[in-house]
């Protein structure tokens, strides 16, 4: 009776059903996968519950980052200037507060380089770290085309008719042409026009006045001025000057030359050569001599 | 007849969602083992262009297999529920582990429980001028069931011939035109108790019954080789407790019965002829039996052994003779047995004579000299059909009914549930039955 007294292989249906859940794949997928996950993102939740671990934990981060930023490796110890000259570049550092050394990671480049390019006299800036801590400004700087004169005093404006910069006096310089006038500074390239072009008038130039914010009026020295028109005005000045040349009419007794209606040249004279054009006139015609 | 349907059809529902998940157990619930198979299907149908490779095998593969020795089973009726629950547990769960997958779905079957056959015959007139689906299943349920008795339930009921106009033997009479169908049907009932006791077993394990069906039809499936169900042939399946006779023809079966005794009476007359336990006389029956007495046998000594302390009880021996000579009318009676059941079948009437032993109890040496002598010349052994990955411990006779059911599981033939239901028997407010009512009235 050995054999048949051997105990019952029969698993309790608590095994039977325990295997088969364990071969149900979505079930061992879930205990392979899920537990794990679920455990690990329990365990940090709950940790992270407590106040006092997130704020050890948020006081660590920064601690780390800090150090980072402390670096040596990141400070910046030096601010180059390039393309600037040295009334400009000590307008910068006085703009740009930076106590050195100064980590990168605090530096906001964007920010220093609106500065920058809000002084005037800047017309580009391009800012950047580099190698060895040094913090590079290229800045390009405006060119003074043209001295603006106006009521509160004598200014610099470059080609696009943005300001540049104060002028202490004319003679400092005297190569850039002088616009005056209501609205002149809104009409700088036309100006530079006009001086492109008035290349044999030089020598007599004195400047371009705007007249009524429309028109330009070329003044010239012994008090002449050529009253130029609207549209056309570079042309127009060419005319003058090649009347000029023909006829040598400017250095004659002239008040002005009169082009506003371009196809009708108007020159008004001197008092005195009017009452010399008569009596020359009346010589002519055989009049009685004074 | 709908009503009696209703379980059959929802197995077979149970068995197309099986089928997508595409595993499903197998559970031969025999009297001296418990077999699961655990197969998987890898969704190959070959039954599209007639029958595919490997014989319409192809479909699925054995990946578990797992045997136990069976509790509470008696001629092959469950008499100890919880018993039988436990060895049911115990071959899934081996059966599971070696596929490494679970199971939800299985399909039975097993010996006892009375099967008996009917042969039903029915005959209507076709409706249109080609026979539908609807005149077959109208045919199908013109079958006059006979009164097979309170508490038993039908486990086959299969079409085995149409005749349409006087042409009989058709397959299919689908889209023939005729005026006449009428169809026979074998139908195969059992008592409901042992259906529903298996039901509940497996229900209890967590399983879904997906199928059942009798293990003499299922061995019948894989020990008769094609020709031979084709042509005619019986079945006759040898198990612990009870045998299985089932007679195919026209690869359909057409009768099956069973006798209640198997090899287990065998050993408990060697038990009690020998005073031995039922184990030991198991064992010299495998080690030593046979049906056949030479002279060599009666000098063969076998050793009964045994524990009991008596030293004169344990040193008893045996002459292989008398062994045969208790082993042998008891065989005997089985095989007449049989032959009464294949007499009454009408066995002797069919043009192919052959007979097929298989099952556990058929291993006995000489089995099929004294089967011949018994039940007539035409008799072999048979041992199961091979099919994907079975191992080579359940190819053996005894497993034929295990892999039967595979080919069952596989490839069911056409039972009376799986046609349609005729429009008449449809609910009252159906659809086609409205479509049906348009029809015949204009």
């Amino acid at each position: 009776m050995r054999q048949m007294s051997r105990s019952d292989p029969a698993p309790s249906r608590l095994t039977y059903r325990l295997e088969r859940l364990m071969l149900t794949p979505v079930f061992r997928l879930a205990l392979r996968v899920g537990v794990p996950f679920a455990l690990a993102f329990g365990a940090a939740g709950l940790w992270f519950s407590v106040p006092e671990n997130r704020e050890a934990f948020h006081g660590m981060l920064a601690d780390i980052r800090i150090s980072i930023e402390n670096r040596p490796e990141f400070q910046v110890r030096l601010m180059a200037i390039d393309g600037a000259s040295v009334h400009v570049a000590e307008d910068i550092r006085e703009i740009l507060p930076l106590d050195f050394p100064v980590s990168s990671f605090d530096l906001d480049l964007d920010a220093m380089q609106e500065t920058v390019v809000g002084l005037d006299p800047v017309r580009t800036a391009r800012l950047r770290i580099r190698q060895g801590g040094v913090l590079q400004i290229d800045v390009t700087e405006r060119v003074p085309a043209v001295l603006w004169r106006h009521a509160e005093g004598l200014e610099l404006l470059d080609e696009a008719g943005v300001l540049v910069g104060p002028a202490d006096s004319r003679s400092d310089h005297s190569a850039l042409p002088v616009i005056a006038g209501e609205g002149a500074e809104q009409a700088v390239p036309e100006a530079l026009a006009l001086m492109a072009v008035s290349g044999p008038l030089l020598p007599r130039l004195r400047g371009f006045e705007r007249m009524g914010a429309r028109r330009w009026d070329v003044v010239l020295d012994r008090d002449q001025r050529i009253l130029l028109p609207e549209t056309g005005a570079a042309e127009a000045l060419e005319r003058v000057i090649a009347m000029d040349q023909a006829v040598d009419m400017l250095a004659r007794d002239l008040v002005a030359v009169d082009l506003r209606l371009p196809r009708r040249p108007t020159v008004r004279m001197t008092d005195n050569a009017t009452q010399e054009m008569w009596r020359i006139k009346q010589i002519e015609a055989g009049g009685e001599q004074r | 007849m709908i009503e009696l349907y209703e379980s059959q059809r929802a197995m077979r529902n149970m068995r197309r969602a099986a089928m997508q998940r595409g595993v499903v157990a197998i559970l031969d619930v025999g009297s001296s083992k418990i077999a699961c198979l655990v197969l998987r299907f890898d969704g190959t149908d070959p039954s599209d262009d007639g029958i595919g490779s490997l014989a319409g095998q192809s479909g699925f593969r054995v990946i578990g297999a797992a045997t136990t020795r069976s509790r509470g089973v008696r001629f092959g009726e469950i008499v100890s529920m919880s018993e039988t629950e436990r060895a049911i547990r115990t071959a899934v769960q081996a059966a599971q582990k070696m596929a490494g997958i679970r199971v939800d779905h299985v399909i039975a079957c097993f010996s006892g429980a009375g099967p008996r056959s009917y042969g039903l015959a029915g005959k209507v007139d076709v409706a249109g001028m080609t026979v539908d689906e609807q005149d077959v299943a109208r045919v199908l349920s013109a079958c006059d069931a006979p009164d097979f008795g309170h508490g038993r339930e039908v486990l086959h009921a299969q079409p085995v011939n149409f005749a349409l106009d006087h042409r009989s033997g058709l397959i299919d009479p689908r889209g023939q035109i005729g005026n006449e169908l009428s169809c026979d049907m074998h139908m195969l009932t059992v008592d409901a108790q042992a259906i529903q006791n298996l039901a509940y077993c497996v229900k209890r394990c967590d399983l879904e019954l997906a199928g059942i069906a009798s293990s003499a039809y299922a061995s019948g499936i894989s020990a008769l080789v094609e020709d031979e169900q084709e042509l005619g042939a019986a079945c006759i399946d040898m198990g612990g407790g009870a045998t299985g006779v089932s007679i195919f023809i026209k690869k359909h079966m057409i009768y099956a019965d069973a006798v209640r005794m198997g090899g287990d009476h065998v050993t408990s007359d060697i038990s009690m002829g020998l005073q031995v336990p039922m184990a030991t006389a198991e064992r010299i029956k495998t080690f030593y039996g046979g049906v056949v007495a030479t002279g060599m046998d009666d000098r063969e000594m076998i050793e009964t052994g045994g524990e009991t302390g008596d030293w004169e009880h344990d040193r008893r021996t045996v002459s292989r003779a008398e062994l045969i000579g208790i082993l042998r009318p008891r065989v005997e009676e089985i095989l007449e047995e049989v032959r009464a059941r294949l007499d009454a079948a009408g066995f002797d009437h069919l043009p192919s004579q052959q007979i097929v032993l298989t099952g556990g109890a058929s291993q006995i040496p000489g089995l099929d000299g004294l089967a011949s002598k018994i039940l007539g010349q035409q008799v072999r052994l048979g041992r199961p059909l091979r099919v994907h990955g079975l191992p080579q411990a359940a190819t053996g006779a005894g497993f034929a009914s295990a892999v039967g059911l595979c080919l069952f599981a596989a490839h069911p033939q056409d039972e009376w549930w799986d046609f349609e239901i005729p429009l008449d028997r449809y609910p009252a407010r159906s659809f086609k039955r409205a479509v049906q009512w348009f029809r015949d009235n204009w």
